[in-house]
């Protein structure tokens, strides 16, 4: 009890709230163990006025002997010396002793409470069994207590209570203990409410003077804060923070006040200027000296801050919470500084940072103190912020003295740090003794360069080790660049440049000062800087283990566009292409390139309809972004969206239709491993560079490239065909290469070698239908060269034909496209060949000249209307053929041409047109016959025609052919008719045939001018009569009756005719005879064949050979029939099916089929001549088809159409009922 | 008001990037950068639960001995933030939150324009004079 008593009280955490004791010393003495352990046993509830939450609190108490000094006197308002209760001890039980002496102290020692008017007492009567015994006169254990209660406690009975044997371990005692330590709780707690109740009211009070013009701050704060160490005294260390946040904010709001003019006079005392900056003090719970500096009113804004906080820091490590320590200091240290520099206060440059400074570390070393590592690590972002603070501070330090300067600190520096050290004052005892206080840290530090670097770079790894430091420069920048944050990059960069500077990294050092030297956000004149650092390097002559270096292009120059010339990019080999390169240049001042290069690719294989880079103007445009304002943008490429159709092919309608993504590699591709230009490192570069020498280049010497666009313009190498593929792009600065490994998007340029060709076409414009045949036609040759240079004496061979002879003409001359003025063309012909000479003609281009040609009309032939045979089919044949829609004939003209560049001759084929058909008809009138010839203009053009002439062909004079034309020239105009009229007269019979030939004169209106000979226009037909005999005897064939039918099988297949067959070939067996079977069929029940229908005969093989068979039919109705059917085939006896060749056979026949009358009259007057060409041969389809016979053997052939014709086919015979005997005239035409 | 208004994309790349001409544009783009780290945690700290019905003003960032950074998130992940000058007291959260709230429906604006690409950085003169007015204020 000594100890307590004699103890001093502090304020210390092991402050208890005093309680005091009176009475019997010995026995509290005694008790005194077991009570201080007992009490705080049990918590107690403590309600509390204001609403408050009610709290559990287990109550601890110092217990002092009581005296009157401990009692306060009037306006004392000490909270901590206040003692909260008092307790009287005393064993008395006998009435004697209690009357004599006890009665007597609780007497007075009530009256000294009373004078101080203190409510919160409790007597305590220890009774014990032992000392019962001892006395013998006891009274009732009961009476002293009920004296006592008697005489002080005359309402409050509570305040006197007993305890029982409290030394002994009996269940008795133990009740007495616990109901006495229940009244010495609720006791307490009592006075608790009631005294600090008081207390906050007074507080309040006060506070809310503070308007009041002798209203200290201090003063308040003194109050508050007994307040506060009450709470703690409690361990209600949350409401005595609260009391120390209300005294910051309530501080923190005056000093925004002033701020806003609204200044209190106690701030006065704040403002004073600052003399220690000796950072904040932690160790101790109360900082005693600052406290009482706050007391007596002197303390400076530091001051009081630095006590507030440490207070609150106490209070915060007891509540667990360390990381709001550093989160308050942080604060805490803004604020201050601002704080100062908000009341003006004036302070030595530098001091804040100390303080600032030694604060952190004092933060951080209390906080370290209470934590472990573990936890530490966990919640180093609640630390960082405060060492990071530290580090700035004292790298302001370190400027400020003069400390990191290059030459040491100067005089004025050391006067400065020796202010600085003043103002840290000593170190304080708590942190003597150890080795790494933040004050030797911060002495240390301060006083030598050395020790600076050394404890700078603790925290900095910045100066000194520029390795490490470019490792994390690299590493910053690459965050900066990837989320485009330019200043930033600027900025790393120019402390890359420095580090990579001092490390002699040259290639790395250059790159950056390359991006740095085009890096628009730092100023002309240090971007100049980092260019010359590039050039001067260039410029060095390079020494024998030196390799170029070679940079990044990306940082030097931009391309912005390429244009080709001739825009479509594909040239022939050896021409010219040219590729204008525009180059944005991004250093700031002008450089000489020694060479500019661009590696090509080639490759063999033509691009043809690969697209290529260029489009219809031959511009390629490369993607604009700056490499530095970009590249956020660059993480994530635009969206090229297109949208996709697919139709049905059918019907076109949509079968789906979607959006395509034309960038998918672009966006998919992966992020990390694209080495990004902007920061190439030194391993990528150089594979890159490793260029083939061998590799063709674009190449331009001495490009002086100005700050800005460039235009450079290359020639390409075009020797070889194939395409070219832009690689690389190279440009060399003296030892220096800027290589920009990839150019997008691809550039390419085609070359292209061509074979010479030959292309002979009419020359256009002339007519529809091209060449004309019969008049003089102008053709045009055009000769590419392609690879082929014509040299002199190149000339081309043409064959000659007959048919087309080249009209020689003095207007030849050839011209050479791409080249001024026609060269004479010289033209040799001899018999076999004409030969043109060729003027020299360099490769590619493209030589024009023209010729006359003309070809020959072939003798018109009778084929004209013959060509329609009996199936009605047009027959086709190779040489000449009718044009599709106006009949036009036409002839194919074929040409050999030797040309120089080949060995071989080259075939081409012209078609000629002949302008005119002609068509002839037999009139008839009466007993006249008359020859009309239609002459049709089917060409295009206008001509005239002259001297139209029928002559026969094999002239006889039994027939005269009397014109009736008598116009001499006449005009026919395109798709016109001329018709021209002959009367045929004769004399005797007329000739079973009659071969005609007409001849006119014509030539084209338009080459009347120039006086153009006529050309004659043949036509060459025959005429037959046919073989009809009447029947003799009777005129007419009746019903009913026989008739005699006469089939007559001619062979037609001869020279003679005028069309010549191609068939003629086959006509080389010589006498031969070949077996046809005919057969007289009647397939529309109009006759009866009597007897045999059908047989075999030989024909001879040779022309005109004829075979008559006489046969009997019967026409079974009367009127126009038709003639039977006859049927021919090819009789191939089984023996000789390998004799007779087919081809042998194909021969064409011509049945002539003479229907007999039976009652024979020979009517010769009716009978008619009919042309063959004539197309009124009645027709009712009698055809002769070819049928195959199933026959075993021997076999029977059919002819193939168009072999056999019909001479009867469409004629009718009239036929009289039986009893008729009317005259009909047989209607031929 | 605002020494330094910053919008910074999802990517956290810069969308704008605006200070008072008169200091050091550089320590601006860096306090703003750092202070993304900063928004980072404070928004992975709300957790995925919470996100829906997340407060998008993020409230001070960090304090620096000069400057007071404020943060805030839109529901798109694009982030404002504001540099205050500390010495300005007369900022109080209020004001700040507002100051967002403008700075948000000017952005919102923005990013209604058919013809703003987003991603792109904002050059839009609306936005501009808005972020002015912000800053002038103070002065």
């Amino acid at each position: 009890m000594e100890a307590h008593e004699e103890k001093p009280i502090i304020y210390t955490m092991e402050n208890k709230p005093i309680v005091t004791c009176a009475g019997d010393q010995s026995l509290f003495t005694s008790l005194y163990t077991s009570l201080a352990q007992q009490l705080p046993k049990e918590p107690m509830e403590w309600r509390r006025s204001y609403g408050r939450a009610p709290k559990m609190i287990h109550l601890e108490a110092n217990f002092v002997q009581f005296k009157e000094e401990l009692l306060p006197k009037d306006g004392n308002k000490a909270l901590l010396t206040f003692p909260f209760l008092h307790i009287y001890w005393t064993d008395c039980c006998d009435t004697e002793v209690y009357k004599a002496s006890v009665k007597e102290d609780m007497q007075r020692w009530q009256n000294i409470l009373r004078l101080h008017s203190s409510v919160d007492w409790l007597i305590v009567v220890v009774e014990s069994d032992a000392k019962k015994k001892n006395k013998t006169n006891i009274l009732p254990r009961t009476s002293i207590v009920d004296k006592i209660r008697n005489d002080f406690c005359n309402k409050q009975s509570d305040r006197c209570v007993v305890l029982s044997d409290p030394l002994k371990e009996s269940s008795r005692s133990q009740e007495s203990w616990s109901s006495f330590l229940t009244k010495l709780r609720t006791l307490l707690l009592m006075s608790f409410t009631k005294n600090l109740g008081r207390f906050e009211d007074d507080m309040r009070t006060l506070r809310e003077k503070r308007t009041e013009p002798g209203w200290s701050f201090c003063d308040y704060f003194m109050v508050q804060e007994e307040l506060a160490f009450v709470f703690e005294m409690l361990q209600q260390f949350e409401d005595a923070l609260v009391q120390y946040d209300e005294l910051d904010a309530l501080f923190t709001q005056y000093v925004l006040n002033f701020g806003a003019g609204d200044g209190a006079n106690w701030l006065g005392s704040f403002c004073a200027p600052v003399r220690s900056w000796n950072g904040l003090l932690l160790r101790r719970p109360i900082d005693m000296e600052k406290r009482e500096l706050i007391q007596r009113g002197e303390a400076s804004l530091l001051d009081l801050r630095s006590y507030l906080f440490s207070r609150q820091c106490t209070l915060l490590i007891f509540l667990q919470r360390p990381w709001e320590v550093t989160l308050r200091a942080l604060e805490l240290l803004h604020n201050c500084v601002q704080e100062l520099r908000l009341l003006e206060v004036s302070v030595v440059p530098g001091a804040l940072d100390c303080w600032v400074f030694l604060s952190c570390l004092e933060v951080l070393h209390r906080i370290e103190g209470c934590c472990d590592r573990s936890q530490l690590e966990a919640n180093c972002s609640h630390t960082v912020g405060l060492w990071t603070y530290a580090t700035e501070k004292l790298k302001s330090l370190g400027y400020l003295c003069g400390l990191v300067a290059e030459n040491g600190p100067t005089s004025e520096d050391l006067n400065r740090t020796v202010d600085l050290l003043a103002g840290l004052g000593t170190e304080r005892p708590e942190t003597g003794i150890t080795m790494q206080s933040p004050y030797k840290k911060l002495k240390e530090a301060l006083s030598s360069v050395e020790a600076f670097e050394k404890h700078y770079l603790v925290s900095a790894l910045r100066k000194g080790d520029p390795e490490r430091a470019e490792g994390f420069l690299e590493e910053s920048l690459r965050l900066y660049v990837a989320e485009g944050w330019s200043l930033q990059v600027t900025h790393t960069r120019k402390q890359m440049a420095e580090c990579q500077k001092l490390l002699r990294q040259t290639d790395d050092y250059l790159q950056t000062s390359a991006l740095l030297a085009g890096d628009a956000n730092l100023n002309q004149e240090e971007r100049t800087h980092f260019c010359q650092e590039i050039l001067s390097f260039a410029s060095q002559p390079p020494g024998p283990s030196d390799q170029t270096v070679a940079l990044s292009m990306a940082a030097f120059a931009q391309l912005r566009q390429l244009q080709f010339s001739p825009p479509g990019a594909v040239v022939h080999v050896g021409a010219a292409l040219q590729l204008e390169l525009r180059v944005r240049c991004l250093m700031p001042v002008a450089v000489h390139v020694g060479q500019l290069a661009a590696t090509l690719h080639f490759s063999l294989e033509q691009g043809g309809a690969r697209g290529r880079a260029g489009q219809g103007d031959g511009v390629v445009l490369f993607p604009q972004g700056s490499p530095l304002s970009g590249a956020g943008c660059s993480l994530t490429p635009a969206l090229e969206l297109y949208e996709m159709q697919d139709r049905s092919p059918s019907d076109s309608s949509l079968n789906s239709a979607g959006v395509v993504c034309k960038n998918v590699h672009l966006l998919l591709r992966r992020h990390d491993s694209n080495a990004s230009l902007d920061t190439p490192t030194a391993g990528v570069l150089p594979a890159a560079v490793a260029v083939d020498d061998g590799a063709q280049m674009l190449r331009a010497r001495d490009v002086t490239l100005q700050p800005g666009d460039n235009s450079i313009l290359f020639t390409a190498p075009v020797r070889n065909p194939g395409s070219y593929t832009l690689r690389q792009l190279c440009g060399s600065v003296g030892r220096v290469q800027f290589v920009q490994s990839h150019i997008y998007p691809v550039v390419q340029y085609e070359v292209y070698s061509q074979e010479p060709q030959l292309t002979i076409e009419p020359l256009s414009g002339l007519s529809v239908y091209n060449l004309l045949a019969g008049i003089p036609q102008r053709v045009k040759f055009t000769i590419a060269t392609g690879h082929y240079s014509i040299k002199k004496g190149d000339a081309l061979q043409l064959s000659n034909t007959d048919s087309m002879p080249i009209l020689h003409s003095s207007r030849c001359s050839a011209t050479i496209l791409s080249s001024t003025g026609g060269q004479a063309l010289s033209i040799q012909s001899s018999e076999k060949v004409t030969s043109i000479s060729l003027p020299p003609t360099p490769p590619y281009h493209t030589l024009e000249f023209q010729l006359e040609v003309l070809c020959h009309i072939p003798p018109a032939p009778l084929k004209l209307d013959s060509e329609r045979l009996t199936n009605g089919e047009v027959r086709h044949r190779s040489k000449s053929r009718s044009h599709a829609d106006s009949a036009m004939i036409h002839i194919d003209q074929k040409v050999s041409i030797d040309c120089p560049w080949s060995i071989y001759s080259t075939l081409i084929s012209l078609t000629f047109y002949v302008p005119f058909k002609a068509k002839h008809t037999l009139l008839s009138a009466g007993r006249r016959k008359y020859i009309q010839v239609c002459l049709q203009n089917v060409s295009d053009s206008n001509f005239h025609l002259a001297d139209p002439v029928l002559v026969e062909r094999q002239p006889t004079t039994t027939v005269e052919l009397l014109s009736l034309n008598a116009k001499r020239q006449q005009l026919v105009c395109s798709q016109q008719s001329l018709f021209c009229l002959w009367e045929m007269r004769w004399a005797k019979d007329l000739p079973p045939c009659l071969q005609c030939e007409f001849s006119a004169s014509f030539v084209p209106i338009s080459a009347l001018d120039p006086p153009a000979a006529f050309k004659t226009y043949r036509y060459e037909f025959q005429l037959d009569r046919a073989e009809i005999c009447p029947a003799s005897g009777d005129k007419h064939c009746r019903t009913g009756t026989l008739c005699g039918l006469e089939v007559s099988i001619t062979r037609q297949a001869e020279p003679s005719e005028t069309e010549g067959e191609e068939e003629e070939s086959t006509e080389i067996e010589g006498l031969k005879t070949t077996k046809l079977m005919y057969e007289v069929v009647d397939n529309s029940s109009n006759w009866a064949v009597c007897g045999k229908s059908s047989g075999v005969v030989s024909m001879p093989v040779a022309p005109s050979a004829t075979h008559r068979v006489q046969m009997e039919v019967m026409p079974l109705f009367a009127g126009h029939l038709p003639f039977p059917n006859i049927k021919v085939f090819k009789y191939l006896p089984h023996s000789a099916a390998q004799v007779i060749q087919p081809d042998t056979d194909s021969c064409l026949e011509n049945d002539n089929l003479s229907l007999l009358d039976k009652g024979l009259d020979d009517q010769g007057d009716t009978a008619s001549i009919r042309s063959r060409g004539s197309v009124h041969s009645v027709g009712s389809g009698e055809q002769q088809r070819e049928q195959q016979r199933g026959l075993p053997m021997p076999r029977l052939e059919p002819f193939s159409p168009g072999q056999v014709f019909n001479w009867t086919q469409g004629r009718q015979v009239l036929v009289l009922p039986a009893t008729d005997d009317h005259v009909m005239e047989v209607n031929v035409t | 008001m605002a020494v330094c208004i910053a919008v910074i994309a999802k990517e956290n790349y810069p969308l704008y990037i605006r200070s008072v001409p008169t200091q050091n544009e550089l320590k601006f783009h860096y306090t703003v950068h750092t202070s993304l780290d900063v928004v980072e945690e404070k928004i992975s700290a709300v957790g995925k639960a919470m996100a829906d019905q997340r407060e998008l003003y993020l409230g001070l960032l960090y304090p620096t001995e000069d400057y007071k950074v404020y943060g805030y998130v839109t529901n798109s992940k694009v982030k404002f933030v504001i540099v205050v000058d500390s010495s300005n007291t007369s900022l109080r959260d209020n004001e700040i939150r507002s100051m967002f709230r403008k700075l948000h429906n000017s952005f919102t604006d923005v990013m209604c324009n058919p013809f703003y690409n987003p991603g792109d950085t904002i050059q839009s003169k609306a936005f501009d004079g808005m972020v002015s007015a912000m800053m002038v204020q103070a002065s």
